[in-house]
C-alpha cells in the first residue's frame, strides 16, 4: 500500500491569524458600547468609514502587488486597524478625514513595508498621527459626555451622519455648542494657565479618576484588555510596561507637587492610556517580541507618553509614543534575547 | 546508598498534548506471528553500516549473527527467526535511512529454530569491559528512537565519568505507547537491567523517570524496585508536558543541571538510557537473547484495532498492520515514530527495525490552515524548550543568513515540532529549521572540501617550485663544474659524444 509524504509535526496548529484578529475586536466591543452610549452613535459611522476605506486599500495593494485580496482580508487585520483608528477619532469626524487616515495606515505604514507582518510601525497610529498633523482642527472635535448634569447639545444619529458625511453641523448649531475640551486638554490648558490640578478637576466634565464618560470607557476596554490577555492573545509585559513607564513618572512627580502635576489615576483614566496599552502598544508586528524586550518596549511607551502630555504641545502621547518606540524595536529585540538552554555553560567554557 | 534528592529543575515552553494512548494500552502486548520474509537494513543504528557474514542460500538460525559490526560504532544484526537467505538487495527502508537500502532478505522456514544459547553468566562476577562486550555481541541499541549503540554509549559516559544513570521513561510523544507497555509487563526485567548498567559503570545512583500520566506503570516500577531492596535506584515521576522525553530535557527535569550546547548529558554527569533498551541489556547479559525483537505501538485512526505488539526486527510493516487488524480506511499517511517527531514513509514494505517504536497510520492530513507571513506574535517562543526565538531564526533561515542561525541556536534546535503547534500562522517552522541544519551541514562539508582542494592545490604549486627550483640549482652545478673542471672532462665528453654517435 502506498502512503503520501509529508513533513513533521503531523498535527497542525489549531491557533490562527484570524482567530487572534477577532478576538481582538471581540474584546473591544464593550468599550464601544460605552463610547456610544456616552459620545453617540459617531463611532459606528468611523467605523464603517474606516473599515471601509481599509479594506479597499488593502484589496487594492494586495491587487497591485499581484496577490489574492482575498487571503489578505481573510486574516481581518485591516479591519482591526480599521476600529483601532476609528477608537482614536473624535466621535465627530468628517470621512474624508477618517479615510485619509485609514487609507495611509494600510497602504503606505502596512503595505508599503511588505504588508502584514512586515510593517514597522504601527498602522493604526501612523494613520492617526498623518491625521493628527494633517487636520488638528477636526480632531479637536470631541462632544460632551452623555452625563445628566452636563450642559449640552446632542446630536440626533442623522445629524451625526450629515456631519460625517458633509463636515457641517445643523445650521442651528455651532462647534461651541455641541464640543468639550478632553480632559487631557483641559489639564493642559489649566496649567499653563497657572491654574492648579484640583482646581482644573473641579469642572463638572472631570470624574473620579479622570474624565467623566471617559473613566467608564477606560473600564470597559479594560475587561477586554484582561480577557485578551487571559485567552493569551496578549501577553501581560506590554500593558505592565506602559503602566509602570506612565504611572511611575507620574506617582512620582505627583508626590513631589500634587499642585501643578495630575496623579496616577488621572494619567490611567485620562486619554488613550488603557485603550493604547492592550490594544494599541501590543499589536505584535510591530512591538518587542521577547518578553523581556516587550516590558521595555511598554516602558518606553508609557514614559514617553508621560513626556509628551507633560511637556509637550500635544495633550495626549500615546500615538506619537508607540511610533517613536517602533523604532527602537530591533534594537530593543537585540539587546533582550533570552538565554538560550545550554549556552551559558557553552560560553564559560569558552572563555 | 539512597538517591539524592533534587528540585525537579523547570522545563520551559513545552506543550500539553492530547495523549492518544489509552487507544493501543488497553491490551496486553500481543505477540506479531512469524512472518514470512523479514528484511534486514544492514544500518539500523547511529554508526557505519554492518557487513553481512551470510550468503544467499545459507540457511540461518533465530538469534545467529547475519551481520558483523563495522568499525568503532557498529553493531551485529542477529536472524530474527530460522529460514534460509534468499537475497542481500536494495529495499524500500523507512526514510530516516533513505528511501532504499541494502538489506538482507530472510524467507522463513516456519520452524524458529534458535542458534545455540551462551551460557547465563552471573553479571555481578564480571567485569565491565566484559559486560560492553557482550552488549555489542546482543546488537543492542538504543531503543527510543535514536538507535545509538548501546556499549559505545556506555564506553563514552565511562570515559568523562558521570554520577547519574537515568532510565528514560518518559515517553512524553502522543500515541506512542509501547515503553508504558514494556514497563507494565517487564517491570522487574527494566529494573535488574538498570543494576547491570550500573554495574557496568561502576555506579551508585540510578533515577528511573515515567511520566505522571503512566500509573500503572509506575506502580509496577515500584513494586519492582521495592522487591529488589536496591535503595540505589529512585524512581521520579515526571510532569506529563511534551517534550519532557527529550534526553535533555530530562536531565534538566531530574538534576536542573542544563547539557550545554553542543554537548552530551554526560558533560554534566548523566547517561541517559532508554527503558527499553535497559531490558535489552538485561535479556541480553542475563539469558543470553540477542536483540531480535521489540515492542511496538501501532496506532493512529487509519489501523483496525490500536494496540502494541511484540515483533520480530525485520517484521515488514504491512504484517504488523495486518496482526493489529488491517487498515481501516483508506489512510493516507504512515508513519515511523509520533505524531511529533515521526518520520513519514511511502511504503508498508518497508520492515520495522530496531528503532521503531511506534507506527502511526493516519487516516487524514491534518487540516493546516493557509500559511500566512510570521506576525512576531512570539507564541512559537513560548513554548520552545530550549528558549529559542523561533520567530527570528525562521527570519535568518528565509535569509540564509549562517553566521546568524549560529548566533540564535539553530543548531540547539531538537525538532520537537512544539512552535508548529503554536504558530497562528501556520508556518512550517520545524521543517524550515530542518532543511537550514542541513544546509549548513552542507555549506560545512562544501567549505572542508573546498579547503581540501585548496591544499592539494598549494601542495602541487608548492612541489613543481621545488622540482623547479632543485632543477636550476643542478644546471648551475653542472654548468659550474664544466667551467672549472679542465680538460680531462672535456676529453670525457667529448669521448661519450662520440660514443653516442656510434650506437646510432
Amino acid at each position: 500500500m502506498k502512503f503520501e509524504r509529508r513533513a513533521a509535526p503531523f498535527w497542525s496548529s489549531q491557533n490562527s491569524v484570524a482567530g487572534m484578529m477577532l478576538q481582538v475586536l471581540a474584546a473591544l466591543i464593550p468599550g464601544a458600547l460605552a463610547h456610544v452610549w456616552f459620545f453617540g452613535p459617531g463611532l459606528i459611522f468611523n467605523l464603517l468609514v474606516a473599515g471601509i476605506f481599509a479594506i479597499a486599500g488593502e484589496a487594492f495593494m494586495m491587487w497591485i502587488r499581484g496577490r489574492s485580496p482575498a487571503t489578505a482580508l481573510k486574516d481581518y487585520s485591516a479591519l482591526v486597524m480599521a476600529v483601532l483608528l476609528a477608537f482614536a477619532l473624535p466621535s465627530l469626524t468628517p470621512w474624508w478625514v477618517t479615510a485619509t487616515g485609514a487609507l495611509f495606515g494600510v497602504i503606505v505604514a502596512k503595505h508599503l513595508y511588505g504588508g502584514l507582518g512586515f510593517n514597522i510601525f504601527n498602522p493604526a497610529m501612523a494613520g492617526y498621527v498623518v491625521i493628527l498633523v494633517a487636520f488638528p482642527a477636526q480632531l479637536n472635535l470631541w462632544v460632551a459626555p452623555r452625563m445628566g448634569d452636563i450642559d449640552y447639545q446632542t446630536l440626533s444619529v442623522l445629524q451625526t451622519l450629515l456631519y460625517t458625511l458633509t463636515g457641517n453641523l445643523p445650521a442651528a448649531l455651532d462647534f461651541d455648542a455641541v464640543s468639550r475640551a478632553t480632559p487631557l486638554d483641559m489639564m493642559k490648558t489649566g496649567l499653563n494657565n497657572m491654574a492648579t490640578t484640583a482646581e482644573i478637576r473641579a469642572n463638572a466634565l472631570m470624574g473620579d479618576f479622570g474624565g467623566r464618560g471617559w473613566e467608564w470607557i477606560g473600564n470597559f476596554l479594560g475587561i477586554g484588555g484582561i480577557y485578551l490577555m487571559l485567552k493569551k492573545i496578549i501577553r501581560w509585559q506590554i500593558p505592565a510596561g506602559v503602566g509602570l513607564g506612565l504611572l511611575g513618572p507620574a506617582t512620582v512627580m505627583y508626590l513631589l507637587d500634587p499642585g501643578s502635576n495630575p496623579g496616577p489615576t488621572f494619567h490611567l483614566f485620562a486619554g488613550a492610556t488603557i485603550l493604547g496599552a492592550f490594544f494599541i502598544a501590543t499589536d505584535p508586528v510591530s512591538a518587542a517580541t521577547s518578553p523581556k524586550g516587550r516590558f521595555i518596549y511598554g516602558l518606553g511607551i508609557g514614559f514617553l507618553t508621560y513626556c509628551i502630555r507633560t511637556w509637550g504641545s500635544y495633550a495626549d502621547g500615546i500615538a506619537f509614543a508607540v511610533l517613536l518606540m517602533n523604532m527602537a524595536v530591533p534594537a530593543i529585540d537585540y539587546l533582550t534575547r533570552p538565554n538560550i538552554v545550554g549556552h551559558a555553560i557553552r560560553d564559560s567554557r569558552h572563555e | 546508598m539512597s538517591a539524592p534528592t533534587f528540585d525537579l529543575g523547570a522545563l520551559h515552553g513545552g506543550l500539553r498534548l492530547p495523549a492518544h494512548k489509552s487507544v493501543s494500552t488497553s491490551q496486553p502486548v500481543y505477540e506479531v506471528p512469524v512472518s514470512k520474509e523479514f528484511i534486514l537494513p544492514l544500518t539500523q543504528h547511529a554508526g557505519a553500516a554492518s557487513q553481512p557474514v551470510v550468503d544467499i542460500g545459507d540457511r540461518v538460525l533465530r538469534g545467529q549473527v547475519i551481520a558483523q559490526a563495522d568499525g568503532e560504532l557498529g553493531v551485529p544484526i542477529h536472524a530474527p527467526t530460522s529460514g534460509t537467505v534468499t537475497a542481500l538487495e536494495e529495499r524500500p527502508v523507512i526514510s530516516r535511512y533513505g528511501e532504499t537500502a541494502p538489506c538482507i532478505v530472510i524467507e522463513s522456514d516456519g520452524q524458529d529454530d534458535a542458534w545455540p544459547q551462551e551460557n547465563r553468566i552471573d553479571y555481578k562476577a564480571q567485569q565491565p569491559a566484559d559486560l560492553l562486550a557482550r552488549i555489542v555481541e546482543g546488537g543492542i541499541v538504543g531503543l527510543g528512537g535514536a538507535a545509538f549503540p548501546t556499549a559505545q554509549k556506555l564506553l563514552q559516559a565511562r570515559s568523562v565519568g558521570i554520577e547519574f544513570l537515568i532510565l528514560n521513561g518518559v515517553e512524553c510523544e502522543p500515541f506512542i505507547s509501547c515503553d508504558d507497555a514494556l514497563m507494565r509487563e517487564h517491570a522487574m526485567e527494566i529494573v535488574r537491567g538498570a543494576q547491570i548498567l550500573m554495574h557496568a559503570l561502576q555506579l551508585d545512583t540510578c533515577f528511573i523517570a515515567v511520566e505522571s500520566d503512566k500509573p500503572a506503570a509506575l506502580q509496577q516500577l515500584g513494586t519492582a524496585v521495592a522487591s529488589t531492596g536496591d535503595e540505589r535506584i529512585a524512581l521520579r515521576q515526571i510532569p506529563t508536558i511534551y517534550p519532557s522525553g527529550g534526553e535533555d530535557q530530562l536531565v534538566q527535569l531530574l538534576t536542573n543541571r542544563q547539557v550545554p550546547s553542543g554537548g552530551l548529558p554526560g558533560d554534566v554527569g548523566c547517561l541517559v538510557q532508554n527503558v527499553g533498551t535497559a531490558a535489552a541489556v538485561h535479556d541480553c547479559i542475563v539469558k543470553g537473547a540477542a536483540l531480535v525483537s521489540r515492542i511496538t505501538t501501532i496506532t493512529g485512526d487509519g489501523v483496525a484495532t490500536p494496540q502494541n505488539v511484540r515483533a520480530r526486527i525485520g517484521t515488514p510493516i504491512a504484517d504488523i498492520v495486518a496482526a493489529a487488524g488491517g487498515y481501516k480506511g483508506e489512510p493516507k499517511h504512515l508513519v515511523i515514530g509520533g505524531p511529533m517527531t515521526g518520520k513519514s514513509i511511502t511504503s508498508d514494505a518497508a520492515p520495522l527495525v530496531k528503532s521503531s517504536n511506534c507506527i502511526l497510520v493516519l487516516s487524514e492530513a491534518p487540516e493546516s490552515g493557509r500559511e500566512l507571513p510570521c506576525i512576531r506574535c512570539g507564541d512559537c517562543a513560548a513554548v520552545c524548550p530550549i528558549v529559542l526565538q523561533p520567530q527570528q531564526l525562521l527570519w535568518y533561515a528565509n535569509a540564509d543568513n549562517e553566521s546568524k542561525l549560529r548566533e540564535t541556536g539553530l543548531l540547539d534546535c531538537i525538532e520537537c515540532g512544539c512552535c508548529d503547534l503554536a504558530c497562528p500562522s501556520h508556518i512550517p517552522l520545524t521543517a524550515s529549521f530542518r532543511k537550514a541544519k542541513n544546509r549548513i551541514r552542507e555549506l560545512a562539508d562544501e567549505k572542508a572540501r573546498a579547503e581540501r582542494a585548496r591544499q592539494r592545490f598549494e601542495a602541487r604549486n608548492e612541489r613543481l617550485e621545488r622540482e623547479q627550483q632543485e632543477r636550476d640549482a643542478e644546471l648551475a652545478r653542472q654548468k659550474n663544474s664544466a667551467k672549472t673542471a679542465g680538460a680531462d672532462a672535456i676529453a670525457e665528453i667529448l669521448k661519450r659524444k662520440q660514443r653516442e654517435g656510434r650506437s646510432k
